[in-house]
């Protein structure tokens, strides 16, 4: 079907290994099931009916950080959450990505207080940051775009 | 009489465990909350969340297992504490709002309403009635939201998957009227004190009759998948169960408290923003189990469409702000003219309005239960204190009553049916 009757006769294409590696990172991306407070309930919107993560391959939410690649941080992270935080994002197997979703996980948001820790970038690098609160399902997807950009030029060496 | 000696108790061992299981409490704290078998090894202690799917957010419970049988469930909270009450001391009133979106945020403007119902109490303003019946109506709304994320979630909990997806489908024909009043899909910030931020848009009113011509049939579609579903049925009756004194001793509310037969809402009780001028029925339970919960909030759907029914039909002309200027900004024409209007404008949204000295509670009834602020000012325009009584909060206290003797699997249908945030909860 569609892919063989644009390469013709050909049958061959040719690529680099870290091109195709890159691209192949990006098609199916597990998010860890991972939701901490009211952004969590916008990241759960957008996996449903109406913005369907899984047109990116995304909607296999997997609860174990063993199985997954990609942490969505939804929300905010207490000073009591932050170890476990720091436990599950040692637990993923590389290569790993981290989302800071919302104004919470990214800077503190509204909450420049004792509690809360200001920006999730303290304890885990963070390859996007989501701005919003809580960010509306399309900024979440389109900070997942800007991710798969990123992921898509990352060289293979990286990962030795 | 036959004695038995008891099996040594192995303390170096349980000390080892006790750091396994990382809770930041002494082995003597411990010790006190799990069963002597414990001790001597006869049951297992093991860690459930913060990170778990059917927690619903960051609960973590160390449960005490007999085999697959839950002899102790002991919640741990503060997992996702914010600090929302002592922030709200240093801001002014209008600026605790967006706040307290954030403590349940699955139903907002039930926690707008609540805190403003608060502000209104404590400096004493009139709500014009077009306002109260708009209130009336996004209330209801919030309702059903806080109700459907719920199905969604402990049909999907307890492995109805579809489910979910429908409930998700039908909360965006909410939050499509929630974006249209106020601009957020989420954190609205709409329920103002003394009224309302604006007037809604014509579109509203499509929108609301809409989810009133929808809605009804998409019920049936839930409670065909569920009600007689013989799956479902195993899974929920006799799960869970508490007496109606139990529930009352720990201070349950809402839906929870309802399911055990007790007919005790605020709306009902304590009538707020003329709730008193709709007629509807609180649906009960008899059993308090976690069927008899599904059962009284799916028939709350139904209730809550009956009252926004009533409220758009009867939905009165006029202002939606209080004429009050001590608390009502001037409208945007007066500005462009009058230099008065433009520094109370510039007064009262930088230093905000002052309460005066006092304490008062007030309290709506949320999607979860008894959603109460105790407020109290001291003179300035910022409050001396706030509290939230959180429904969340009281009704996982019982947890360990409801899971006691029931299996693992059991425990995540418990967790659904009491409806937790865990927002609310720790605040
Ligand atoms: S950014 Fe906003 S919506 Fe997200 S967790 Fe923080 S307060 Fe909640």
């Amino acid at each position: 079907m569609g892919l063989e009757q644009k390469l013709g006769d050909l049958g061959i294409v040719t690529t680099t290994l870290e091109r195709a590696v890159g691209w192949a990172r990006t098609r199916a991306m597990w998010p860890l099931l991972f939701g901490l407070a009211c952004c969590a309930i916008e990241m759960m919107s957008t996996q449903a009916s109406r913005y369907d993560l899984s047109r990116f391959g995304m909607e296999l939410m997997r609860a174990s950080p063993r199985q997954s690649d990609l942490m969505i941080v939804a929300g905010r992270v207490s000073r009591k959450m932050a170890p476990v935080l720091r436990q599950l994002y040692d637990q993923m197997p590389d290569p790993k990505w981290v989302i800071a979703m919302g104004d919470c996980a990214s800077c503190g948001g509204v909450f420049n207080n004792y509690a809360i820790v200001q920006g999730v970038d303290e304890i885990v690098p963070v390859d996007v940051y989501v701005a919003g609160c809580p960010p509306r399902p399309e900024t979440l997807i389109d900070g997942i775009m800007k991710l798969h950009e990123k992921v898509r030029q990352e060289p293979l060496k990286k990962w030795q | 009489m036959l004695t038995q000696t008891p099996t040594p108790v192995n303390e170096e061992a349980l000390k080892v465990r006790v750091e396994d299981v990382q809770l930041d409490i002494t082995f003597e704290q411990l010790k006190r909350l799990v069963s002597p078998r414990a001790l001597t090894g006869e049951t297992m202690l093991m860690n459930m969340g913060p990170q778990h799917p059917s927690t619903h957010g960051v609960l973590r419970l160390l449960l005490e297992l007999d085999g697959e049988t839950i002899v102790n469930c002991i919640p741990d909270i503060g997992y996702l504490h914010t600090g929302i009450e002592k922030t709200a001391e240093s801001k002014t009133y209008l600026k605790v709002i967006p706040l307290t979106d954030r403590t349940d945020y699955l139903a907002p403007m039930s926690n707008n309403m609540a805190f403003c119902g608060a502000v209104e109490k404590l400096v004493g303003i009139e709500v014009p009635l077009r306002a109260q019946y708009l209130r009336v109506i996004l209330l209801e709304l919030t309702r059903m939201n806080s109700h459907l994320v719920w199905l969604g979630t402990h049909a999907l909990d307890i492995g109805a998957m579809s489910v979910f997806l429908y409930c998700m489908r039908e909360r965006e024909m909410i939050l499509d009227i929630y974006e249209a009043v106020s601009g957020a899909r989420m954190m609205s910030s709409y329920i103002r004190p003394g009224g309302l931020w604006r007037d809604v848009p014509t579109v509203f009113f499509d929108l609301v009759r809409r989810v009133l011509d929808v809605f009804p049939k998409r019920l049936i579609e839930y409670e065909k998948l569920l009600t007689k579903n013989p799956m479902w049925k195993d899974r929920t009756v006799g799960i869970g169960k508490i007496s109606a004194q139990d529930a009352i001793a720990w201070g349950m509310t809402g839906p929870c408290l309802r399911a055990t037969g007790v007919k005790y809402d605020v709306r009902k009780a304590y009538p707020y923003s003329s709730y008193d001028h709709f007629d509807f029925d609180i649906p009960t339970g008899t059993n308090g189990d976690v069927f008899d919960r599904y059962k009284c909030r799916m028939e709350e759907f139904n209730q809550s469409l009956k009252i926004i029914r009533q409220a758009l039909d009867r939905l009165p002309p006029g202002p939606v702000m209080t004429s009050d200027r001590k608390v009502a900004p001037p409208p945007k024409h007066e500005i462009a003219y009058s230099m008065e209007s433009l520094i109370h404008h510039f007064k009262l949204w930088t230093e905000g309005f002052k309460a005066p000295e006092g304490e008062v509670y007030f309290a709506v009834e949320s999607g979860k239960g008894e959603y109460g602020v105790l407020l109290s000012g001291d003179g300035s325009s910022k409050p001396r204190r706030v509290h939230f009584r959180a429904p969340s909060f009281h009704n996982l206290q019982p947890i360990n009553e409801l899971a006691r003797g029931h299996l693992l699997a059991d425990l995540v249908a418990i967790i659904g049916s009491i409806d937790i945030v865990l927002g609310d909860v720790d605040r």
